[in-house]
């Protein structure tokens, strides 16, 4: 297993950090949507899942509890995240697009590329 | 079923699927349906019109809003098929998109991919959604503009000809590591729609991604297509259509050919070669011939499996 290091970014607006707690359980698509475009602009816990040649790396990723998650499209074909229970679903990723989610609640996560879905990979948050 | 000469007809009109072409033209030949390659057919009115009558045109993977090098002019490759269909001496009464319409399911290239569907003189036009129509958060762009021949559900069928249409769908509901998925629900909705039609209707049933493997490690196959095969085996004449691998695959099994259609976009790679399906980029000049990447399988015999995969230099 790999990871990724990414350089620390800057702290997110504390609103913003408030409304993204509130709505993720009630709205968890549209949350995370919303989410997936503030991220270039607010800091992220550094938790990073990076999709190259048609693959999550690293595949597997273990996170505390209230960890952000940021996925990132290195290929020259779009991807999407998707949890299989429907916890979270991003939108189409296109190359260096991204994708983010809050995980609250310690558990197993399972999650896939809703366009190639022989790309799988699994979070464990403690 | 099929006759010799049917049979002759068919193995002349696989060997043009060899040739380069962006849409694939069906006629209806001795009860048979008989793929042609279009670029041939529009350049050659004869040869097209000896096989039958136009029935339908299949298009796929138009990939609008795609951008990258391997084709940076999607939109121009779409228009010349469109032409390339309209200029079609007699003309097919309906076209069928095959999915992959949009490329990241964005509204604006919905918009311009129905904009310019639009401009085909056939103007009855039937779609399935591809993987990337389906791409959006919440899965609802498609359905909004293509959802109402199915009261949403993606999956219809309809009757033109004598020949009865199964549009089935899928690329939803992906289990993760699968291939495609039909469902049960959407099964049950086929053997119920099949039960009552003669074994000698002729069947055509198209999809986003294949109704048979291809190849299981890039998800190039549907992995409960074998309950839909055990359903259509009665009868005479059935055709599977497919978009999705960018290429001309084919096989036939007993009455079923499985015909895999090319993209109007760009090339993808043969099964297994590079880290995964991703967009082919070739030489400039050799884009309009490698849109027409082929995969050929050059039957010999109605009951006999023939499956070859070649590029063509």
């Amino acid at each position: 297993m790999s990871f990724t290091v990414i350089p620390m970014r800057r702290a997110p607006a504390p609103a913003l950090r408030a409304l993204l707690g509130a709505a993720m359980l009630a709205m968890a698509a549209v949350t995370a949507t919303t989410n997936a475009r503030a991220a270039d602009a607010a800091e992220v816990d550094p938790a990073q899942i990076v999709m190259k040649d048609f693959m999550f790396a690293p595949a597997a990723l273990s996170v505390k509890a209230g960890a952000t998650v940021t996925w990132r499209n290195q290929d020259n074909e779009p991807h999407t995240v998707a949890s299989d229970t429907g916890l979270f679903r991003s939108g189409a990723l296109d190359t260096n697009e991204s994708f983010t989610f809050k995980f609250d609640k310690p558990g197993t996560y399972h999650f896939l590329c809703t366009i190639h879905p022989y790309m799988v990979g699994t979070i464990t948050v403690q | 079923m099929a006759e010799i000469p049917a049979l002759e007809s068919r193995r002349k009109a696989l060997k043009c699927l060899a040739y380069g072409g962006a849409g694939t033209l069906f006629a209806l030949a001795g009860g048979v349906l008989t793929p042609i390659e279009l670029a041939v057919a529009g350049s050659d009115p004869k040869s097209a019109a000896s096989l039958g009558r136009p029935l339908f045109v299949q298009i796929s993977d138009t990939h609008i809003g795609f951008n990258k090098d391997a084709n940076p002019d999607v939109n121009g490759t779409l228009s010349r098929t469109i032409e390339l269909v309209n200029a079609m001496p007699e003309q097919p009464e309906l076209i069928i998109h095959t999915g992959d319409i949009t490329h990241l399911s964005r509204p604006a290239e919905f918009d311009l991919a129905q904009q310019m569907l639009g401009q085909l003189r056939s103007t009855e036009l039937h779609t399935v959604p591809g993987e990337h129509d389906t791409s959006d958060a919440t899965v609802t762009e498609y359905f909004n503009r293509f959802g109402k021949a199915s009261a949403n559900k993606g999956y219809y069928s309809f009757d033109h000809a004598g020949v009865h249409f199964i549009a089935l769908v899928n690329v939803l509901n992906f289990k993760p590591g699968g291939l495609g998925t039909l469902g049960d629900e959407q099964l049950a909705w086929v053997e119920a729609d099949l039960k009552a039609r003669s074994a000698s209707t002729p069947i055509v049933i198209f999809a986003h991604m294949p109704l048979w493997t291809i190849y299981e490690p890039w998800g190039w196959g549907t992995g409960d297509s074998d309950r839909l095969i055990a359903m259509v085996r009665r009868f005479g004449s059935v055709t599977m259509l497919n978009g999705h691998i960018h290429q001309i695959v084919q096989k036939v099994e007993g009455n079923i050919t499985f015909h895999s259609a090319r993209s109007t976009a760009y090339p993808q790679p043969l099964a297994g070669e590079g880290p995964g399906p991703s967009p082919l980029k070739v030489p400039e000049d050799q884009l309009p011939r490698m849109l027409g990447v082929t995969s050929v399988s050059v039957i010999k015999h109605p009951r006999s499996l023939a499956l070859r995969d070649s590029t063509l230099a």
